[in-house]
C-alpha cells in the first residue's frame, strides 16, 4: 500500500482545507461531527455566517465554561453563542433557508459518494440498526453547494467513492465537492475530477485507491 | 373577557382523549415542554401518537412518557441518540411504531397543516427509501415527493412569555417547533415563565399570535439541562 508512505491529511488538515474554500460573506451550515471542526479554521477577518437547522443564524463559538445555556444550542445539541446580528427562527423558516436555496454551502460527513454525486450518509441499512435522518436529506439537496468531508477509505480499505452507493441514499446528485484525507475532488457533469492531491501522492495511486474513474487535475492550477 | 391563562397543568390537559395525536415542541431539551409531558403522564391518556423531532432522552420527559407504554406511534426525524435507550428498547421489541420523516419535511408537514395546505411537493427525500411508495413528480427538471400535512389534536409547547390572549414569545433556540406546532393543533397548550398584560409584548415581535393558542400555563423557570450528547 503505497499510500502509507504519504502523510494523509488528519481531521484538522481536512477541516482547514474546507475552510479555505468558504468565501467572505458565505452562509454556511456545518454538519454534526467532522464538519463542525471547519469553524475552528475560518480566518477571524473573514465574515462567514453560520446557520444551524434548529433555528439560529449568526452562530458564534462555544461559550466559556460555566456560561452554557442549553436553550442556545446547535444541531449537535451542544451550547453555542449568538453573534451581534444573529437571530432565531422557527423550524419551518430554518428549513426554507435550506430547501429554498438560500444557504450557500453545507458541509456534511458521508459513508459513500457516487461518481454522480449521490450521497449516502444517514443510515447503514444494517438489520436492527435504528434509522435516524434528522436534517441530512434537507441539507444535502438544499444548499447551493454541498461539500462532503470524509476519509477516503473505509477501515477495511474500501473506497468511499463508488460507482453506485450501496448504503441507503441521502440525496441524488447533490454533492459538489469532496474533501478526503487524500485529495480534493469535484463532482462535475462529466464525473469526478481531482482538484488537489496531498503532497507525495501520485495521481495513479489516487486512482488505484479510489477504484472509480477520476479525471486528473487541470494543469497549472 | 378573554382569558386563556390556566393555572394548573392538570386542568390544561384534562381533555386529552385516548388515541389523540399530540405534538410536543422541542429539539432535544430546548423547548421541550417537560412540565406538560409530566402532566400528560399523570393524566393517563393512552394509544397516543406523538410528534416530536426526537424520541426522548434519558429517562425523563418524552422518554418517561414512552416508558408508560401509552404511546402507540411516534413521528420524528431523529430517534437514535446516545441517550435514547427507552425508545430503542421499545422499538426493537416492536412495541412502538416509528414514522421517520426528514426534519425539514416534518417541519413543513406541520406548517402545511396549520396553513390549510392539502399536500405539497418537496425535493427532500426524492430518490431515497424515505420516499418509497409516495407519489413523485418532476417539476422543471427536478424530482419532488408528495407529502401530506400532519394535524394534531393537541400541541404542547414551551414559550418564554405570554399574555391572556395567548400571544407568545420564545427563548433562543427553544423556539424551534413551537410556533408551527401551535398552528397545527386543535388545542395548543403553551407553558410560559412569565404572564404579562395584553400590550406588554412588542406587537412587532410577537412570534405566535394568540389566535393559535388555547391555553397558557405559567410555570416556574427551571434551567434547561443538556441531553442527547455524551457528557463532556
Amino acid at each position: 500500500m503505497n499510500e502509507r508512505q504519504v502523510n494523509r491529511w488528519n481531521r484538522e488538515q481536512m477541516a482547514a482545507r474546507v475552510a479555505r474554500d468558504i468565501a467572505e460573506g458565505a452562509v454556511v451550515n456545518l454538519g454534526i461531527g467532522l464538519p463542525t471542526l471547519v469553524s475552528n479554521f475560518l480566518p477571524r477577518d473573514r465574515e462567514v455566517i453560520l446557520h444551524s437547522e434548529n433555528g439560529v443564524i449568526g452562530m458564534g463559538p462555544a461559550p466559556p465554561k460555566g456560561e452554557e445555556d442549553y436553550d442556545l444550542i446547535n444541531a449537535g445539541k451542544t451550547p453555542v453563542t449568538l453573534l451581534p446580528g444573529g437571530c432565531y427562527f422557527h423550524h419551518a423558516d430554518s428549513f426554507a433557508m435550506m430547501r429554498g436555496g438560500h444557504l450557500d454551502i453545507c458541509v456534511l460527513g458521508a459513508f459513500q459518494v457516487s461518481v454522480r454525486g449521490d450521497l449516502a450518509n444517514w443510515h447503514t441499512g444494517e438489520p436492527g440498526a435504528i434509522p435516524a435522518v434528522g436534517g441530512a436529506m434537507d441539507l444535502a439537496i438544499g444548499a447551493k453547494q454541498t461539500f462532503v468531508m470524509m476519509e477516503h477509505l473505509t477501515k477495511r480499505g474500501e473506497s468511499k467513492l463508488v460507482a453506485e452507493c450501496s448504503y441507503p441514499l441521502t440525496g441524488l446528485a447533490c454533492v459538489s465537492r469532496i474533501y478526503t484525507d487524500l485529495a480534493v475532488i469535484d463532482v462535475t457533469a462529466d464525473g469526478l475530477r481531482a482538484v488537489e492531491l496531498i503532497d507525495g501522492l501520485a495521481f495513479d495511486e489516487l486512482l488505484k485507491l479510489s477504484g472509480v474513474p477520476i479525471a486528473p487535475p487541470t494543469q497549472g492550477k | 373577557m378573554i382569558n386563556k391563562i390556566v393555572t394548573s397543568i392538570e386542568a390544561a390537559l384534562a381533555d386529552v382523549p385516548d388515541g389523540a395525536t399530540v405534538m410536543l415542541g422541542g429539539f432535544g431539551s430546548a423547548g421541550l415542554p417537560a412540565e406538560l409531558i409530566d402532566g400528560l403522564i399523570a393524566q393517563g391518556a393512552k394509544e397516543l401518537t406523538i410528534v416530536n423531532n426526537n424520541a426522548g432522552n434519558g429517562d425523563t420527559g418524552l422518554a418517561a412518557l414512552l416508558k408508560t407504554r401509552r404511546v402507540r406511534k411516534i413521528i420524528c426525524s431523529f430517534p437514535r441518540q446516545v441517550d435514547s435507550h427507552v425508545f430503542d428498547g421499545l422499538y426493537r421489541a416492536g412495541e412502538l411504531e416509528l414514522e421517520l420523516v426528514p426534519q425539514g419535511n416534518l417541519a413543513e408537514r406541520i406548517r402545511a397543516a396549520g396553513a390549510g395546505i392539502g399536500a405539497f411537493y418537496t425535493p427532500t427525500g426524492y430518490g431515497t427509501e424515505l420516499a418509497r411508495g409516495k407519489e413523485t413528480r418532476v417539476i422543471d427538471g427536478r424530482g419532488y415527493v408528495l407529502e401530506y400535512p400532519i394535524h394534531a389534536d393537541f400541541a404542547l409547547i414551551k414559550a418564554e412569555r405570554g399574555d391572556r390572549w395567548g400571544n407568545l414569545v420564545y427563548r433562543k433556540t427553544a423556539r424551534n417547533f413551537g410556533p408551527i406546532m401551535a398552528t397545527a393543533a386543535k388545542i395548543t397548550v403553551a407553558t410560559v415563565h412569565e404572564v404579562v398584560e395584553p400590550g406588554a409584548l412588542d406587537p412587532e415581535a410577537v412570534v405566535t399570535p394568540g389566535i393559535f393558542v388555547k391555553r397558557v400555563v405559567p410555570i416556574a423557570r427551571v434551567a434547561t439541562r443538556p441531553v442527547g450528547v455524551r457528557p463532556v
